[in-house]
């Protein structure tokens, strides 16, 4: 944990290297025994400040955070859309220039809008987490699902990787992506192709396959992501019933995946949609690894941003 | 009295060519007296001991050419007035070369009626400067529901109608509003978009799917184009396509035109000159709110095939589809940025850099800034017998900065980059309005 960390913000993957990725997944490593200890709490980041800003609602997220901040002894403090100020009208510059007067040492931003936490990185003095922005990147999710998928198969490089479902509406399916092209990994997207966009395999260097079996075949790690109600009012899939009927996971379906292979979701889980419940609980499942991986990798960029290993921010334009 | 002297002239006329879209006069060495409010004399070599009453301009390396007209400017007045008024757009369009500008219905309230017109009309007329012709709106509050009263419109002073960025969508009312239009002599300009393949408003691509941005294909612009091109055939109207943005409405406007339709059509210059890469603001992540427009930003393929189409008079006019904002209004996470360039006072320097960039030549250039636009409205073309002129410095350098520019809206990529090629002269009813040396 020596080797400081090059960057002042985690926005994206897409900023990140190997080396970067490594480097958090390893200082995940060493404060994972953290949360496992009957006193689950460490010093490192006393006097720090950390800021949860919520625009969209959250559970695990913000709780994984919260925690994370709790146990490395920072001051942490959620504000969300509901009960702020951001409901009176606020823009969200003037919402950095109020949180900023207050001297945190990270915020931590959920967003609708893509981009959004570039925007707050540019107009604060402080490091910016992003904790999903719009459709664009979730980072932390990336990496705490690298973190589960390490574990497990003892490395990242060169593994077979199917992610199923709704990838056009997803930030986890982007950032996963992302990461897992940064270590070589076979990416292959299935799903109906209203849900995958047009240019994904170009974007993000992946395969594209319309059917189940031919993109869990061999896999390693396959990962279900979450179908939304809304998506049948656009027009792009005609029930739950016939999605579940022809890209839900289930153990027959995964016969042509490898016989280790891992089934992960970055939840919360729609149990007989994208997911046969019985999936969901056996022994394949990592899904609650993946929980528990996620508070200690964000433990580790909140160390990293906030902790003596960190680089200053560049603040705001024109400081 | 005025006598410019030393420069090149542009007008088709003199050539005796014949004016029509895609006309391709060159340019040639020649003086021009000014006098009585209008261009009197066009001539090789004019003596000034001949007119000792005429101020003597040398404008030797400029370009002169009918005065140069803004199909399409957001002028804000009257309702937005803290982001553009009438007098601060005016002054803009001078300083970028225009001597009329085509002022966008969506004001508050909109100009749907006659009492908004005449208010627009009376503002701007009492001061010199760049004419204001203003568009009404095709139907009420821009609702797309009821055609307004256009023949008021007409009276008051309006040159034509659009919705402004609202595509009229109905196909019946669309028609309609093509033979109302037609009939009281107004231009129908459209924005082009079918709604139903827009999911957002960025150009759907590779770029704004790693962005993740909700996008627009190609064919979001392409397919109302196509339609309303029928349209206007059926109508037997003639049909002004706004801002077009996409490779395949340039092959769809040719083929149109190929085919007799009377169809005319503009580009913006954002989008003969930069990418959806505009977005990025320079980095490989990024949300560029200043980049943000409407239609969107699009492929290099699509850039290339709107100066192309521009070049062989497809395309008949740049118009400078000025969106003047408030930096509250740009300054903000990008899908709650407002959309729009202002651009009235770089435009020329644009299309400038397309013919020093070999892809425009400066005689296409000249005509559509100048006697393009005035032929899709009707109004006078060439020099000689009118009042309005501009005069380009093709050479001359400057950067556009938030301090020098006289719009409101300082809302432009372009902020701090340098630029070549500007109005030396904008000339309207005879009197400068516009001296770029004399400043």
């Amino acid at each position: 944990m020596t080797r400081p960390f090059r960057h002042p913000h985690l926005l994206d993957i897409t900023s990140l290297t190997t080396e970067d990725v490594v480097q958090i997944l390893d200082t995940a490593e060493a404060l994972f025994e953290v949360s496992r200890r009957p006193v689950r709490k460490v010093p490192t980041l006393r006097g720090k400040t950390v800021i949860n800003l919520f625009y969209e609602a959250s559970t695990r997220t913000r709780t994984s955070f919260e925690l994370a901040g709790k146990r490395l002894s920072a001051d942490t403090v959620n504000m969300s859309t509901a009960s702020s100020s951001v409901k009176k009208g606020e823009s969200l510059y003037d919402t950095c220039k109020t949180l900023e007067a207050m001297h945190p040492d990270i915020v931590v931003i959920r967003h609708g809008a893509s981009g959004a936490p570039h925007y707050v990185a540019k107009n604060m003095r402080c490091s910016v987490v992003n904790a999903g922005d719009g459709m664009h990147a979730h980072p932390t999710q990336a990496l705490l699902d690298a973190f589960t998928i390490r574990r497990s198969k003892g490395t990242l490089a060169g593994l077979k990787v199917a992610i199923c479902g709704d990838v056009a509406h997803s930030r986890v399916a982007r950032s996963n992506a992302r990461l897992l092209r940064l270590f070589g990994c076979d990416v292959r997207i299935a799903g109906p192709r209203t849900l995958v966009p047009k240019h994904f395999a170009e974007a993000f260097d992946v395969s594209v396959y319309e059917r189940l079996e031919p993109a869990l075949d061999d896999a390693d790690v396959v990962m279900a992501l979450r179908i939304q109600q809304e998506r049948l009012s656009q027009a792009l899939l005609p029930s739950l019933r016939e999605y579940a009927r022809t890209f839900g996971l289930s153990e027959d379906r995964l016969a042509g995946a490898k016989d280790d292979a891992i089934v992960m979701h970055p939840g919360p889980m729609n149990r007989g949609v994208e997911i046969d419940p019985e999936l969901a609980d056996g022994p394949r499942s990592v899904v609650l690894d993946q929980v528990e991986a996620g508070v200690a990798v964000r433990m580790a960029v909140l160390y990293l941003l906030a902790g003596d290993a960190g680089a200053a921010p560049t603040g705001p334009r024109g400081a | 009295m005025l006598l410019l002297r030393g420069g090149t002239v542009f007008d088709a006329a003199l050539d005796g060519a014949p004016t029509g879209a895609g006309t391709l006069a060159g340019g040639r060495r020649a003086d021009v007296l000014v006098a009585d409010g209008v261009v009197r004399r066009v001539a090789p070599s004019l003596e000034p001991d001949a007119h000792p009453d005429a101020r003597l301009l040398d404008v030797s390396g400029c370009w002169l050419g009918r005065g140069f007209i803004d199909l399409r400017a957001h002028l804000r007045e009257p309702g937005e007035e803290h982001k553009e008024t009438l007098a601060t757009g005016r002054a803009a369009a001078a300083a970028g070369g225009f001597t009329a500008v085509c002022a966008m219905p969506g004001t508050t309230p909109v100009n749907d009626q006659r009492a908004v017109t005449d208010l627009i009309v009376d503002l701007a007329g009492r001061r010199p400067g760049p004419h204001v012709w203003p568009f009404g709106a095709i139907t009420k509050g821009l609702a797309g529901k009821e055609l307004s009263e256009m023949a008021e419109l007409a009276e008051a002073g309006c040159v034509g109608v659009t919705d402004d960025r609202h595509p009229v969508h109905a196909a019946g009312l669309l028609r309609r509003a093509l033979e109302y239009a037609s009939t009281f002599g107004l231009v129908l300009m459209q924005h082009c978009e079918e709604p139903g393949l827009a999911a957002g408003p960025y150009h759907e691509s590779p770029l704004s799917t790693r962005l993740g941005l909700r996008g627009q294909p190609r064919e979001a612009e392409d397919v109302a184009v196509a339609r309303d091109l029928r349209l206007a055939e059926l109508a037997g109207a003639s049909l002004h396509v706004a801002h077009v943005s996409s490779a395949g409405s340039v092959a769809l406007l040719r083929e149109a035109k190929a085919r007799g339709v009377r169809v005319t059509a503009d580009v913006s210059p954002h989008h003969l000159t930069m990418t959806e890469d505009a977005l990025l603001g320079g980095g490989r992540v990024g949300y560029e709110p200043l980049a943000k427009v409407l239609p969107p930003l699009r492929e290099a393929r699509d850039r290339e095939a709107l100066v192309e189409g521009l070049a062989d008079g497809t395309l008949d006019c740049v118009a400078s589809d000025h969106a003047p904002h408030t930096r509250l209004d740009k300054d903000a996470e990008l899908d709650a940025a407002a959309f729009g360039i202002s651009s009235l006072e770089t435009t020329l320097s644009q299309v400038a850099s397309l013919v020093s960039a070999g892809e425009l030549p400066a005689a296409r250039a000249m005509d559509a800034l100048g006697d393009a636009p005035a032929r899709v409205l009707g109004k006078p073309t060439g020099l000689v017998g009118q009042g309005d002129l501009t005069v380009v410095d093709p050479a001359h350098r400057w950067t556009p900065t938030a301090e020098t520019l006289r719009s409101k809206g300082k809302n432009t990529p372009l902020l701090g980059t340098p630029l070549t090629g500007a109005a030396r002269l904008t000339i309207v009813d005879g009197a400068v309005v516009y001296d770029a040396v004399a400043r």
